[in-house]
């Protein structure tokens, strides 16, 4: 008998997981669609056996320049974030600025990247850096920005210093706004990297999908996508975890 | 202008801890100035436990804030400890309105804040935690809070969350007790238990209160002296001594001679209402 927590946190997901494969693969027998087309989860799941050693290598590289790119986007996040949160005139001053940037489609900035590094592993990194320290510089500026009055007052009466008041009311407070954008961020610097593999690189799961899908291996390329939705949700899973441990007080746990 | 004159002259008398020399304050907003304060005169002597009322929004939040140096006069000179105050005091203690707990941290957390912050405590706070930790064990037994010490926030009740900001309040012995309605947003029974949890914290340790209030009993109950403040811009325009003894019981509100007094103070502060201002 699992618990009803257990129950809604893994069980439920589980079935939802291996309900989509299911569906995928009725369809793909039923309307009979050629594995060039859309090959079902059984041909991907062989293909993925087949190829297991290409494709650890692979998967290791793009985890290898998402983490690093994100970590760099953590750190840069952070400090900006604290920043545009902290002083209201390097807000204004800087939000239009980031606002643009963001919108630019960080494929376009590939090929730069590209001529000024060359192709591999330093464009990945870069581009997943690019794309997801975004939304970690948003949230913490938000969290800053919100912090109540009250809690400055209190800090402010004591005598507290700005860098004291910082430490002890700032920094705790923006970090369930950090957590909850790092799951995103880390989603989106998989999605950097792996745009950086597929325009320009030789190595990393992108460049594998390019490479599978020039010989009409379909079932390779599906392979990759499975593996690097696999690695999203299992980096996602992590971060949850560590922020529940680390800000159980804003969920009250 | 006479009844201000005598507001002064008996709070004047012995030694001042906290002192208000015409102090007047204005601030804009908006592009629209505000007269908050009036040239206020008052003193209070070392150890009193003085009660300021008066309708809401007659600067009462504003006259703390001056003596703690969260915001400076415009006018007139406020004197703490015989030096005048030019920014955020450290021998004051100060608890809010709402108790402005920080959530993600436990109760005895919360407690110890200001010994982080605080000089001299802060240095020996980092050398040896034990002793202040223990002090901040007894103070929260003192106002029944024992057992709660690892709890957060959000699992307390008003009534102990406010009871944790008044030990916060008063972890770092400060020599002025700075009161904001601190009761103000609890029910009637729990508000009434805090008065006397307040009591006992004052009679043991006998630091300067200011208590500020809208509850003109609470102001009685509590106080050495209570001060009757004016709508904006605010004036004290009247003082009066509280002489019951002590340590006064909540049977004691019910005693004529707390109603007469009652009735007076009310009176007074109906007469500032019906002000047109």
């Amino acid at each position: 008998m699992v618990s009803r927590r257990k129950f809604y946190d893994y069980v439920l997901p589980t079935f939802a997981i291996i309900g989509v494969f299911l569906v995928w693969e009725i369809v793909v027998l039923l309307f009979k669609l050629p594995r060039y087309i859309l090959p079902a989860p059984t041909a991907v799941w062989a293909s993925l056996i087949k190829w297991h050693s290409a494709i650890w290598f692979h998967a290791l590289q793009t985890l290898y320049t998402t983490l690093v790119g994100f970590g760099v986007a953590v750190a840069f996040g952070l400090l900006l974030g604290w920043l545009i949160g902290y002083s209201a005139i390097v807000y204004k001053s800087l939000y239009p600025l980031l606002i643009a940037f963001n919108s630019i489609p960080k494929v376009a900035i590939v090929p730069v990247l590209v001529i000024w590094f060359g192709i591999g592993t330093v464009p990945a990194v870069l581009t997943a850096f690019l794309i997801s320290f975004f939304p970690i510089v948003v949230n913490v500026a938000t969290g800053l920005a919100t912090l109540e009055p009250e809690l400055q007052d209190v800090l402010r009466s004591l005598g507290a210093g700005r860098f004291q008041s910082f430490r002890k009311v700032g920094l705790p407070r923006t970090m369930p706004y950090f957590f909850a954008s790092m799951k995103v961020a880390v989603t989106l610097a998989f999605v950097g990297s792996v745009i950086s593999e597929t325009v320009a690189s030789n190595r990393g799961v992108g460049y594998l999908m390019i490479a599978a899908s020039s010989r009409f291996d379909v079932p390779l390329v599906f392979a990759g996508l499975v593996v690097i939705a696999a690695l999203g949700v299992l980096l996602y899973v992590a971060f949850g975890v560590l922020e529940g441990r680390l800000t159980s007080w804003a969920y009250r746990r | 202008m006479g009844q201000r004159q005598n507001a002064t002259a008996d709070g004047s008398r012995g030694e001042c801890v906290v002192e208000f020399r015409g102090v007047s304050l204005e601030y804009t907003y908006r592009g629209k100035s505000t007269h908050a304060l009036n040239r206020v005169d008052l003193g209070v002597r070392r150890g009193e436990f003085v009660a300021i009322v008066g309708p809401s929004g007659c600067g009462k939040t504003t006259f703390l804030k001056l003596i703690s140096g969260l915001l400076l006069p415009t006018g007139g000179a406020v004197v703490v400890g015989g030096k005048p105050v030019h920014g955020p005091l450290k021998v004051v203690g100060m608890a809010f309105q709402n108790p402005t707990l920080l959530p993600w941290r436990t109760t005895l957390g919360n407690v110890l804040l200001p010994l982080e912050i605080v000089e001299p405590h802060r240095t020996r706070y980092r050398h040896d935690r034990r002793p202040y930790v223990e002090a901040a064990q007894r103070l929260l037994t003192s106002v029944h809070l024992d057992g709660f010490a690892d709890r957060h926030p959000w699992q307390l009740s008003g009534g102990m969350q406010q009871r944790t900001s008044l030990c916060r309040a008063l972890v770092h012995d400060p020599e002025i007790l700075l009161l904001d309605e601190p009761f103000g947003a609890l029910d009637a029974f729990t508000r009434e238990e805090l008065w006397c949890v307040l009591q006992d914290l004052w009679s043991e340790r006998r630091c300067t209160v200011i208590l500020v209030t809208h509850d003109l009993r609470e102001a009685i109950f509590l106080a050495d002296t209570v001060y009757v403040m004016s709508k904006r811009p605010g004036r004290l325009v009247s003082r009066t001594e509280v002489g019951f003894a002590r340590p006064r019981t909540l049977e004691g509100c019910f005693t004529p001679e707390f109603l007469e007094l009652f009735r007076t103070i009310r009176k007074q502060i109906g007469d500032v209402r019906d002000e047109t201002g």
